[in-house]
Protein backbone atom coordinates (compact mmCIF):
# COMPACT_ATOMS: atom_id res chain seq x y z
CA UNK A 1 0.00 0.00 0.00
CA UNK A 2 1.05 3.11 -1.09
CA UNK A 3 2.92 5.35 2.19
CA UNK A 4 3.24 9.05 2.60
CA UNK A 5 5.34 10.19 5.22
CA UNK A 6 6.25 13.95 5.88
CA UNK A 7 9.79 14.87 7.58
CA UNK A 8 9.82 18.72 9.35
CA UNK A 9 13.46 18.77 9.37
CA UNK A 10 16.39 17.06 9.90
CA UNK A 11 16.29 17.41 13.74
CA UNK A 12 13.64 19.01 16.09
CA UNK A 13 15.08 22.31 16.88
CA UNK A 14 17.00 22.88 13.21
CA UNK A 15 14.11 24.98 12.52
CA UNK A 16 11.41 24.36 9.75
CA UNK A 17 9.18 26.82 6.77
CA UNK A 18 6.17 27.13 8.09
CA UNK A 19 4.09 27.07 4.87
CA UNK A 20 6.23 24.15 3.69
CA UNK A 21 4.80 22.46 6.95
CA UNK A 22 1.68 23.07 6.45
CA UNK A 23 1.31 22.12 2.56
CA UNK A 24 2.56 18.72 3.87
CA UNK A 25 -0.39 18.31 5.96
CA UNK A 26 -2.82 19.65 3.45
CA UNK A 27 -1.04 16.62 1.10
CA UNK A 28 -2.47 14.06 3.42
CA UNK A 29 0.78 12.54 4.89
CA UNK A 30 0.42 9.25 6.76
CA UNK A 31 2.72 9.58 9.58
CA UNK A 32 4.51 12.69 10.32
CA UNK A 33 8.25 11.76 11.45
CA UNK A 34 11.17 13.75 12.89
CA UNK A 35 14.67 12.91 14.14
CA UNK A 36 15.83 14.13 17.51
CA UNK A 37 19.36 14.03 17.69
CA UNK A 38 21.89 11.82 17.20
CA UNK A 39 25.92 11.26 18.46
CA UNK A 40 26.98 14.31 16.32
CA UNK A 41 27.59 16.69 19.25
CA UNK A 42 29.82 14.61 21.03
CA UNK A 43 29.31 12.45 24.16
CA UNK A 44 28.04 14.68 26.29
CA UNK A 45 24.18 13.79 25.87
CA UNK A 46 24.65 10.27 26.34
CA UNK A 47 26.39 10.30 29.24
CA UNK A 48 24.97 12.98 31.20
CA UNK A 49 21.37 11.55 29.87
CA UNK A 50 20.59 15.66 28.75
CA UNK A 51 19.48 17.19 25.70
CA UNK A 52 21.96 19.46 24.22
CA UNK A 53 18.94 21.65 22.78
CA UNK A 54 17.46 24.44 24.78
CA UNK A 55 13.73 23.29 26.11
CA UNK A 56 12.24 26.72 25.10
CA UNK A 57 13.32 26.01 21.29
CA UNK A 58 12.06 22.12 21.30
CA UNK A 59 8.83 22.96 23.06
CA UNK A 60 8.12 25.75 20.55
CA UNK A 61 9.23 23.65 17.59
CA UNK A 62 7.02 20.57 19.35
CA UNK A 63 4.05 22.64 20.13
CA UNK A 64 3.76 23.15 15.79
CA UNK A 65 4.51 19.57 15.11
CA UNK A 66 1.49 18.79 17.90
CA UNK A 67 -0.63 21.17 15.77
CA UNK A 68 0.39 19.35 12.76
CA UNK A 69 -0.71 16.29 13.91
CA UNK A 70 -4.01 17.05 15.27
CA UNK A 71 -4.69 18.69 11.90
CA UNK A 72 -3.42 15.68 10.08
CA UNK A 73 -5.07 13.42 12.33
CA UNK A 74 -1.55 10.79 11.49
CA UNK A 75 0.74 9.88 14.07
CA UNK A 76 3.98 11.73 15.56
CA UNK A 77 7.07 10.05 15.61
CA UNK A 78 10.40 11.22 17.25
CA UNK A 79 13.14 9.44 17.17
CA UNK A 80 16.51 9.69 19.50
CA UNK A 81 14.45 11.69 21.59
CA UNK A 82 16.47 14.79 23.67
CA UNK A 83 19.69 14.58 21.33
CA UNK A 84 21.11 11.08 22.94
CA UNK A 85 17.99 9.48 22.84
CA UNK A 86 18.91 7.98 26.41
CA UNK A 87 16.04 7.31 29.01
CA UNK A 88 16.24 10.20 31.09
CA UNK A 89 15.90 11.95 27.38
CA UNK A 90 12.82 10.42 26.42
CA UNK A 91 11.56 11.47 29.92
CA UNK A 92 12.26 15.07 29.25
CA UNK A 93 10.59 15.24 26.14
CA UNK A 94 7.24 13.11 27.48
CA UNK A 95 7.39 16.12 30.16
CA UNK A 96 7.21 18.77 27.69
CA UNK A 97 4.55 16.76 25.51
CA UNK A 98 2.12 16.62 28.37
CA UNK A 99 2.93 20.44 28.97
CA UNK A 100 1.69 20.76 25.74
CA UNK A 101 -1.15 18.45 25.93
CA UNK A 102 -2.11 20.16 28.52
CA UNK A 103 -1.64 23.63 26.99
CA UNK A 104 -2.99 22.68 23.48
CA UNK A 105 -6.38 20.98 25.40
CA UNK A 106 -5.29 17.64 23.82
CA UNK A 107 -6.03 14.04 24.20
CA UNK A 108 -3.74 12.25 23.10
CA UNK A 109 -2.77 8.32 23.55
CA UNK A 110 1.19 8.72 23.88
CA UNK A 111 3.99 5.41 23.61
CA UNK A 112 7.80 5.99 25.15
CA UNK A 113 9.96 3.88 23.18
CA UNK A 114 13.10 2.97 26.00
CA UNK A 115 16.51 2.02 24.26
CA UNK A 116 17.98 2.51 27.44
CA UNK A 117 20.27 -0.86 28.61
CA UNK A 118 21.00 -2.27 31.76
CA UNK A 119 24.76 -2.42 32.51
CA UNK A 120 23.94 -6.13 33.73
CA UNK A 121 22.15 -7.34 30.39
CA UNK A 122 24.73 -6.24 28.23
CA UNK A 123 27.84 -7.59 30.58
CA UNK A 124 25.32 -10.94 30.10
CA UNK A 125 25.41 -10.68 26.34
CA UNK A 126 28.98 -9.96 26.07
CA UNK A 127 29.73 -13.34 28.16
CA UNK A 128 27.28 -15.11 26.01
CA UNK A 129 28.93 -13.85 23.00
CA UNK A 130 26.10 -11.74 21.99
CA UNK A 131 27.90 -8.17 21.77
CA UNK A 132 29.97 -8.22 18.94
CA UNK A 133 32.75 -5.43 17.78
CA UNK A 134 32.45 -3.07 14.73
CA UNK A 135 35.68 -1.89 13.42
CA UNK A 136 37.46 0.11 15.25
CA UNK A 137 36.10 -0.60 18.79
CA UNK A 138 37.21 0.30 22.21
CA UNK A 139 38.19 -3.36 24.19
CA UNK A 140 35.39 -3.99 26.69
CA UNK A 141 34.92 -6.12 29.90
CA UNK A 142 32.46 -6.07 32.70
CA UNK A 143 34.54 -3.58 34.43
CA UNK A 144 34.59 -0.81 31.61
CA UNK A 145 30.75 -1.50 30.72
CA UNK A 146 30.12 -1.04 34.62
CA UNK A 147 31.49 2.69 33.96
CA UNK A 148 29.08 4.05 31.34
CA UNK A 149 26.99 6.16 32.85
CA UNK A 150 24.21 5.25 29.75
CA UNK A 151 24.17 2.39 27.28
CA UNK A 152 21.68 2.79 24.28
CA UNK A 153 20.43 0.08 21.26
CA UNK A 154 19.66 1.92 18.66
CA UNK A 155 16.15 0.53 17.78
CA UNK A 156 14.99 -0.13 14.32
CA UNK A 157 11.54 -0.60 12.30
CA UNK A 158 10.40 -3.50 14.36
CA UNK A 159 10.38 -1.46 17.43
CA UNK A 160 8.64 1.69 16.16
CA UNK A 161 6.37 -0.40 14.15
CA UNK A 162 5.81 -2.17 17.73
CA UNK A 163 4.90 1.73 18.72
CA UNK A 164 2.65 2.64 16.38
CA UNK A 165 0.49 -1.00 17.14
CA UNK A 166 -0.18 0.66 20.27
CA UNK A 167 -2.35 2.99 18.35
CA UNK A 168 -0.68 5.89 19.92
CA UNK A 169 -1.01 9.47 18.57
CA UNK A 170 2.23 10.40 19.53
CA UNK A 171 5.73 8.13 19.80
CA UNK A 172 8.32 9.08 21.43
CA UNK A 173 10.95 6.99 20.89
CA UNK A 174 15.11 6.70 22.53
CA UNK A 175 17.52 6.01 20.61
CA UNK A 176 16.75 4.63 16.99
CA UNK A 177 18.52 4.48 13.90
CA UNK A 178 18.36 8.05 12.07
CA UNK A 179 16.11 6.07 9.28
CA UNK A 180 13.73 3.92 11.65
CA UNK A 181 11.68 6.27 12.12
CA UNK A 182 10.56 6.54 8.47
CA UNK A 183 10.87 3.20 7.32
CA UNK A 184 9.00 1.42 9.46
CA UNK A 185 5.68 2.36 8.52
CA UNK A 186 6.11 1.41 4.67
CA UNK A 187 7.68 -1.83 5.62
CA UNK A 188 5.00 -2.23 7.75
CA UNK A 189 2.31 -1.83 4.59
CA UNK A 190 4.37 -3.87 2.60
CA UNK A 191 6.10 -1.23 0.36
CA UNK A 192 9.15 -2.21 -0.94
CA UNK A 193 11.82 -2.75 1.55
CA UNK A 194 15.28 -1.20 0.03
CA UNK A 195 12.80 1.54 -1.24
CA UNK A 196 11.39 1.79 2.16
CA UNK A 197 15.45 2.26 3.81
CA UNK A 198 16.87 4.44 1.07
CA UNK A 199 13.93 6.53 1.01
CA UNK A 200 14.00 6.90 4.88
CA UNK A 201 17.99 7.76 4.57
CA UNK A 202 17.38 10.43 1.87
CA UNK A 203 14.83 12.16 4.12
CA UNK A 204 15.98 11.72 7.68
CA UNK A 205 17.96 14.59 7.21
CA UNK A 206 15.00 16.79 5.89
CA UNK A 207 15.51 19.09 3.15
CA UNK A 208 19.58 18.42 3.16
CA UNK A 209 18.91 16.50 0.16
CA UNK A 210 17.56 19.24 -1.52
CA UNK A 211 18.65 22.42 -3.36
CA UNK A 212 17.46 24.54 -0.25
CA UNK A 213 18.84 22.35 3.14
CA UNK A 214 17.52 25.12 5.53
CA UNK A 215 14.13 24.47 4.33
CA UNK A 216 13.30 21.60 5.99
CA UNK A 217 10.56 20.20 5.16
CA UNK A 218 10.34 16.82 2.95
CA UNK A 219 7.78 14.07 1.49
CA UNK A 220 8.38 10.83 0.56
CA UNK A 221 5.99 8.68 -1.43
CA UNK A 222 6.80 4.69 -0.65
CA UNK A 223 5.07 2.16 -3.46
CA UNK A 224 6.16 -1.23 -4.08
CA UNK A 225 8.47 -0.72 -6.11
CA UNK A 226 10.50 2.17 -5.18
CA UNK A 227 10.12 6.03 -3.87
CA UNK A 228 9.90 9.37 -4.67
CA UNK A 229 10.95 12.95 -2.56
CA UNK A 230 10.11 16.07 -2.82
CA UNK A 231 11.06 19.50 -1.01
CA UNK A 232 7.69 21.17 0.08
CA UNK A 233 9.43 24.61 0.55
CA UNK A 234 8.95 27.24 -2.34
CA UNK A 235 11.78 27.33 -4.92
CA UNK A 236 13.54 24.51 -3.20
CA UNK A 237 14.31 21.48 -5.55
CA UNK A 238 15.41 17.70 -5.26
CA UNK A 239 17.45 16.12 -8.41
CA UNK A 240 18.98 12.82 -9.03
CA UNK A 241 22.17 14.30 -7.79
CA UNK A 242 21.30 16.25 -4.88
CA UNK A 243 19.10 12.63 -3.97
CA UNK A 244 22.13 10.50 -4.83
CA UNK A 245 24.96 12.70 -3.03
CA UNK A 246 22.61 12.44 0.34
CA UNK A 247 24.29 8.71 0.68
CA UNK A 248 27.91 10.05 0.47
CA UNK A 249 26.88 12.41 3.60
CA UNK A 250 27.80 11.47 7.43
CA UNK A 251 28.32 7.73 5.46
CA UNK A 252 31.37 6.01 5.89
CA UNK A 253 30.43 3.96 2.72
CA UNK A 254 27.93 5.52 0.04
CA UNK A 255 26.58 2.34 -0.56
CA UNK A 256 25.69 0.14 1.96
CA UNK A 257 23.89 0.88 5.15
CA UNK A 258 23.61 -1.66 8.00
CA UNK A 259 20.29 -1.36 9.94
CA UNK A 260 19.04 -3.87 12.32
CA UNK A 261 18.06 -7.17 10.81
CA UNK A 262 19.93 -6.89 7.38
CA UNK A 263 21.67 -3.98 5.45
CA UNK A 264 20.57 -1.59 2.27
CA UNK A 265 22.62 -1.65 -1.12
CA UNK A 266 22.25 1.29 -3.25
CA UNK A 267 24.99 0.29 -6.16
CA UNK A 268 22.33 -0.26 -8.97
CA UNK A 269 20.10 2.36 -7.51
CA UNK A 270 18.25 4.66 -10.69
CA UNK A 271 17.32 7.93 -9.71
CA UNK A 272 14.86 9.67 -12.41
CA UNK A 273 13.66 13.46 -11.83
CA UNK A 274 9.81 12.85 -12.37
CA UNK A 275 10.16 16.79 -12.86
CA UNK A 276 12.19 19.91 -11.71
CA UNK A 277 11.67 19.07 -7.88
CA UNK A 278 10.93 15.58 -7.46
CA UNK A 279 13.24 12.57 -7.99
CA UNK A 280 12.04 8.79 -8.16
CA UNK A 281 14.80 5.86 -7.56
CA UNK A 282 14.17 2.22 -8.09
CA UNK A 283 16.33 -0.75 -7.94
CA UNK A 284 17.12 -0.23 -3.71
CA UNK A 285 18.04 -3.33 -2.64
CA UNK A 286 17.26 -4.97 1.23
CA UNK A 287 19.08 -7.96 2.32
CA UNK A 288 18.37 -9.34 5.35
CA UNK A 289 20.82 -10.54 7.85
CA UNK A 290 21.33 -11.55 11.14
CA UNK A 291 19.57 -9.57 13.70
CA UNK A 292 21.94 -6.96 15.75
CA UNK A 293 21.17 -3.46 17.29
CA UNK A 294 24.19 -1.24 17.96
CA UNK A 295 25.08 0.13 21.40
CA UNK A 296 25.88 3.34 22.02
CA UNK A 297 27.90 3.87 25.53
CA UNK A 298 29.22 6.88 27.07
CA UNK A 299 31.87 6.73 30.54
CA UNK A 300 32.35 8.93 32.79
CA UNK A 301 36.32 10.21 32.32
CA UNK A 302 36.90 12.93 35.21
CA UNK A 303 36.18 16.56 35.27
CA UNK A 304 37.64 19.26 33.41
CA UNK A 305 38.46 23.26 34.03
CA UNK A 306 39.80 25.62 31.50
CA UNK A 307 41.98 28.55 30.97
CA UNK A 308 42.53 31.18 28.12
CA UNK A 309 44.90 33.40 28.14
CA UNK A 310 45.70 35.50 24.35
CA UNK A 311 49.08 36.30 23.77
CA UNK A 312 50.00 39.48 21.77
CA UNK A 313 53.59 40.36 22.36
CA UNK A 314 55.54 39.46 19.22
CA UNK A 315 58.11 37.81 20.61
CA UNK A 316 55.51 35.86 22.65
CA UNK A 317 53.63 35.25 19.46
CA UNK A 318 56.57 33.70 17.78
CA UNK A 319 57.67 31.13 20.47
CA UNK A 320 54.39 29.97 21.76
CA UNK A 321 55.50 26.23 21.04
CA UNK A 322 58.46 26.80 23.07
CA UNK A 323 56.49 28.95 25.82
CA UNK A 324 53.69 26.08 26.41
CA UNK A 325 56.50 23.24 26.40
CA UNK A 326 58.39 25.19 29.31
CA UNK A 327 55.38 26.29 31.09
CA UNK A 328 53.86 22.83 31.09
CA UNK A 329 57.10 21.33 32.90
CA UNK A 330 57.34 23.95 35.04
CA UNK A 331 53.28 23.56 35.81
CA UNK A 332 54.31 19.59 36.20
CA UNK A 333 56.98 20.41 38.84
CA UNK A 334 54.72 23.05 40.70
CA UNK A 335 52.02 20.81 40.94
CA UNK A 336 54.03 17.79 42.19
CA UNK A 337 55.36 20.30 44.77
CA UNK A 338 52.23 22.27 45.92
CA UNK A 339 49.48 19.31 45.47
CA UNK A 340 51.38 15.93 45.25
CA UNK A 341 50.10 14.73 42.07
CA UNK A 342 52.24 12.90 39.56
CA UNK A 343 50.92 13.61 35.90
CA UNK A 344 49.98 10.69 35.55
CA UNK A 345 46.78 11.36 37.67
CA UNK A 346 45.82 14.59 35.74
CA UNK A 347 46.42 15.82 32.10
CA UNK A 348 47.23 19.21 31.01
CA UNK A 349 46.70 20.35 27.35
CA UNK A 350 48.11 23.20 25.78
CA UNK A 351 45.75 24.07 22.35
CA UNK A 352 47.53 26.81 20.04
CA UNK A 353 44.28 29.18 18.51
CA UNK A 354 45.67 30.41 15.72
CA UNK A 355 48.49 28.04 15.11
CA UNK A 356 46.90 24.40 15.15
CA UNK A 357 44.15 24.26 17.33
CA UNK A 358 41.71 22.35 14.96
CA UNK A 359 44.04 20.05 13.76
CA UNK A 360 47.43 19.77 15.63
CA UNK A 361 49.88 17.40 14.62
CA UNK A 362 48.21 16.51 11.40
CA UNK A 363 48.49 20.84 10.33
CA UNK A 364 50.49 21.52 7.84
CA UNK A 365 50.51 25.50 7.53
CA UNK A 366 50.81 26.07 11.05
CA UNK A 367 49.62 29.74 11.54
CA UNK A 368 52.17 33.03 12.12
CA UNK A 369 49.36 35.08 13.53
CA UNK A 370 49.30 38.67 15.12
CA UNK A 371 48.17 37.25 18.39
CA UNK A 372 47.69 33.51 19.67
CA UNK A 373 45.04 32.11 21.82
CA UNK A 374 46.73 29.75 24.40
CA UNK A 375 43.76 27.53 25.58
CA UNK A 376 44.66 25.11 28.44
CA UNK A 377 42.20 22.19 29.30
CA UNK A 378 42.90 20.11 32.41
CA UNK A 379 41.18 17.12 33.32
CA UNK A 380 41.73 15.46 36.86
CA UNK A 381 39.49 13.30 38.74
CA UNK A 382 37.54 15.56 40.68
CA UNK A 383 36.32 18.77 39.84
CA UNK A 384 37.93 19.95 42.58
CA UNK A 385 41.25 18.97 41.85
CA UNK A 386 40.62 20.49 38.15
CA UNK A 387 39.83 23.66 39.77
CA UNK A 388 42.78 23.42 41.83
CA UNK A 389 45.17 22.82 39.29
CA UNK A 390 43.12 25.71 37.59
CA UNK A 391 43.78 28.17 40.25
CA UNK A 392 47.96 26.85 41.23
CA UNK A 393 48.44 27.54 36.82
CA UNK A 394 46.64 31.40 36.86
CA UNK A 395 48.96 33.27 37.63
CA UNK A 396 51.54 31.53 35.34
CA UNK A 397 49.58 31.47 32.73
CA UNK A 398 49.08 35.53 32.96
CA UNK A 399 52.94 36.12 33.91
CA UNK A 400 55.48 32.51 33.06
CA UNK A 401 58.64 34.29 31.23
CA UNK A 402 60.13 32.37 28.03
CA UNK A 403 63.68 33.28 29.57
CA UNK A 404 64.72 34.14 32.92
CA UNK A 405 66.33 37.27 32.35
CA UNK A 406 63.59 39.59 31.36
CA UNK A 407 60.83 41.78 33.12
CA UNK A 408 57.65 39.39 34.05
CA UNK A 409 55.52 39.77 30.55
CA UNK A 410 51.39 39.90 31.53
CA UNK A 411 49.06 38.17 29.27
CA UNK A 412 45.83 39.18 28.54
CA UNK A 413 43.00 36.82 30.37
CA UNK A 414 39.39 37.71 28.47
CA UNK A 415 37.79 37.44 32.08
CA UNK A 416 37.39 36.81 35.68
CA UNK A 417 38.21 34.32 37.35
CA UNK A 418 40.25 33.08 34.46
CA UNK A 419 39.37 29.49 35.33
CA UNK A 420 36.17 27.80 34.19
CA UNK A 421 34.83 25.00 35.62
CA UNK A 422 33.41 22.94 32.62
CA UNK A 423 32.23 19.91 34.81
CA UNK A 424 32.35 16.35 34.28
CA UNK A 425 33.45 14.95 30.69
CA UNK A 426 32.08 11.99 28.99
CA UNK A 427 33.59 9.57 26.85
CA UNK A 428 32.43 7.06 23.89
CA UNK A 429 33.05 3.36 25.32
CA UNK A 430 30.96 1.19 23.15
CA UNK A 431 31.09 0.53 18.87
CA UNK A 432 29.13 -2.56 18.94
CA UNK A 433 26.49 -4.88 18.20
CA UNK A 434 23.77 -6.73 20.05
CA UNK A 435 22.61 -10.03 18.86
CA UNK A 436 18.62 -10.49 19.63
CA UNK A 437 16.55 -13.17 18.88
CA UNK A 438 13.61 -10.84 19.76
CA UNK A 439 13.65 -7.28 18.52
CA UNK A 440 11.55 -6.13 21.12
CA UNK A 441 13.61 -7.97 24.14
CA UNK A 442 16.06 -4.85 24.90
CA UNK A 443 13.60 -2.14 24.44
CA UNK A 444 10.51 -0.91 26.72
CA UNK A 445 7.55 0.11 25.60
CA UNK A 446 5.05 1.94 28.17
CA UNK A 447 1.83 3.34 26.72
CA UNK A 448 -0.58 6.31 28.13
CA UNK A 449 -3.99 7.94 27.70
CA UNK A 450 -3.51 11.38 28.59
CA UNK B 1 50.80 23.01 -8.88
CA UNK B 2 47.28 23.67 -7.86
CA UNK B 3 45.44 23.19 -4.97
CA UNK B 4 42.68 20.82 -4.88
CA UNK B 5 40.05 23.52 -3.50
CA UNK B 6 41.12 25.19 -7.31
CA UNK B 7 39.86 22.20 -9.25
CA UNK B 8 37.10 20.57 -7.20
CA UNK B 9 33.55 22.41 -6.63
CA UNK B 10 34.10 21.55 -2.96
CA UNK B 11 35.73 19.34 -0.16
CA UNK B 12 33.75 18.58 3.10
CA UNK B 13 34.62 16.33 5.86
CA UNK B 14 32.35 15.27 8.73
CA UNK B 15 31.62 12.78 11.53
CA UNK B 16 30.39 9.31 10.16
CA UNK B 17 29.23 8.12 13.54
CA UNK B 18 32.08 8.59 17.03
CA UNK B 19 34.51 6.22 15.19
CA UNK B 20 35.21 7.22 11.36
CA UNK B 21 35.38 10.49 9.56
CA UNK B 22 34.49 11.10 6.07
CA UNK B 23 35.87 13.48 3.68
CA UNK B 24 33.93 13.76 0.24
CA UNK B 25 35.81 15.69 -2.89
CA UNK B 26 32.91 17.01 -5.02
CA UNK B 27 34.91 17.54 -8.40
CA UNK B 28 31.61 19.30 -10.07
CA UNK B 29 32.51 18.26 -13.86
CA UNK B 30 33.85 14.86 -15.85
CA UNK B 31 37.22 16.36 -16.38
CA UNK B 32 37.91 17.80 -12.94
CA UNK B 33 36.87 14.15 -11.74
CA UNK B 34 39.10 12.64 -14.30
CA UNK B 35 41.82 14.56 -13.06
CA UNK B 36 41.64 13.93 -9.95
CA UNK B 37 40.82 10.78 -9.84
CA UNK B 38 44.32 10.28 -11.28
CA UNK B 39 46.23 12.88 -9.33
CA UNK B 40 44.97 12.12 -6.09
CA UNK B 41 46.98 9.04 -4.55
CA UNK B 42 45.58 6.76 -2.00
CA UNK B 43 48.29 6.72 -0.45
CA UNK B 44 49.42 10.48 -0.18
CA UNK B 45 45.66 10.87 1.20
CA UNK B 46 46.39 8.70 4.27
CA UNK B 47 49.60 10.23 4.87
CA UNK B 48 48.15 13.30 5.32
CA UNK B 49 45.88 12.67 7.43
CA UNK B 50 48.68 10.30 9.42
CA UNK B 51 46.54 6.86 8.81
CA UNK B 52 48.00 3.60 7.64
CA UNK B 53 46.82 3.32 4.07
CA UNK B 54 45.14 -0.22 4.56
CA UNK B 55 42.61 1.76 6.96
CA UNK B 56 41.65 4.31 4.51
CA UNK B 57 38.75 3.60 2.27
CA UNK B 58 38.67 5.19 -0.99
CA UNK B 59 35.31 5.27 -3.08
CA UNK B 60 35.64 6.68 -7.12
CA UNK B 61 31.84 7.64 -7.58
CA UNK B 62 32.12 8.63 -11.79
CA UNK B 63 28.11 9.32 -11.71
CA UNK B 64 28.06 12.09 -8.90
CA UNK B 65 31.82 13.37 -10.14
CA UNK B 66 32.83 12.79 -6.16
CA UNK B 67 35.94 10.97 -4.98
CA UNK B 68 35.46 9.95 -1.09
CA UNK B 69 37.72 8.74 1.75
CA UNK B 70 36.87 7.07 5.21
CA UNK B 71 39.02 6.13 7.72
CA UNK B 72 39.07 5.54 11.53
CA UNK B 73 39.25 8.08 13.39
CA UNK B 74 42.59 8.53 15.42
CA UNK B 75 41.16 9.70 18.30
CA UNK B 76 37.28 8.70 19.21
CA UNK B 77 34.79 11.76 18.69
CA UNK B 78 34.90 13.76 22.10
CA UNK B 79 37.73 12.05 23.85
CA UNK B 80 40.21 14.77 25.70
CA UNK B 81 42.18 14.93 22.80
CA UNK B 82 39.70 15.20 20.15
CA UNK B 83 40.27 18.95 18.80
CA UNK B 84 37.37 18.81 16.52
CA UNK B 85 34.34 17.31 17.78
CA UNK B 86 32.34 17.07 14.39
CA UNK B 87 35.49 16.38 12.29
CA UNK B 88 34.45 19.78 9.78
CA UNK B 89 37.95 21.11 9.48
CA UNK B 90 39.68 18.11 8.03
CA UNK B 91 38.69 18.76 4.68
CA UNK B 92 40.50 21.71 4.62
CA UNK B 93 43.79 19.85 4.35
CA UNK B 94 42.97 17.62 1.51
CA UNK B 95 41.04 20.92 -0.25
CA UNK B 96 44.77 22.72 0.07
CA UNK B 97 46.58 19.66 -0.88
CA UNK B 98 48.79 20.49 -3.96
CA UNK B 99 48.82 18.33 -6.66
Amino acid sequence: MPTRILIPSGVLCLGFDRAALARGVKAKPDLIAIDGGSTDSGPFSLGAGQSKYARSVTKSEWRELMLARAEAGVPLVIGSAGTSGADACVDWMYDITLELASELGQSLRIARLYSGQPVTRITEALAAGRVRPLTPAPKISAESLAQMTNIVALAGAEQIQAALNTGADIIIAGRTTDTAIIAALPLARGDHAGAAWHGAKIAECGALCSTNPTSGVIMVDFDDAGFTVEPLATGAECTPHSVSAHMLYENADPFILYEPGGYLDVTATQYQAIDSRRVRATGSKWVPGAYTVKLEGARHAGFQTTLIAVLRDAHYVANAAAWIDKLHSFLNALIAQRMGLEPASYDLDFRLIGVNAALGAMENRPGSPTEVGVLLIITAPTQAIAAEIGKLANPHLLHYPLTENEELPTFAFPYSPAQSDRGALYEFGLNHVLALDDPMSAFRLVVENV
Amino acid sequence: MAQICEIAHKVRSKNAGPFWVTVDVFCGTAQAYETLTKALQTEAVAALYHQPSQLLKRFDIPSLNVIKFSFPRPVIQGHRSDRDMHGAGWATLLAEYEI
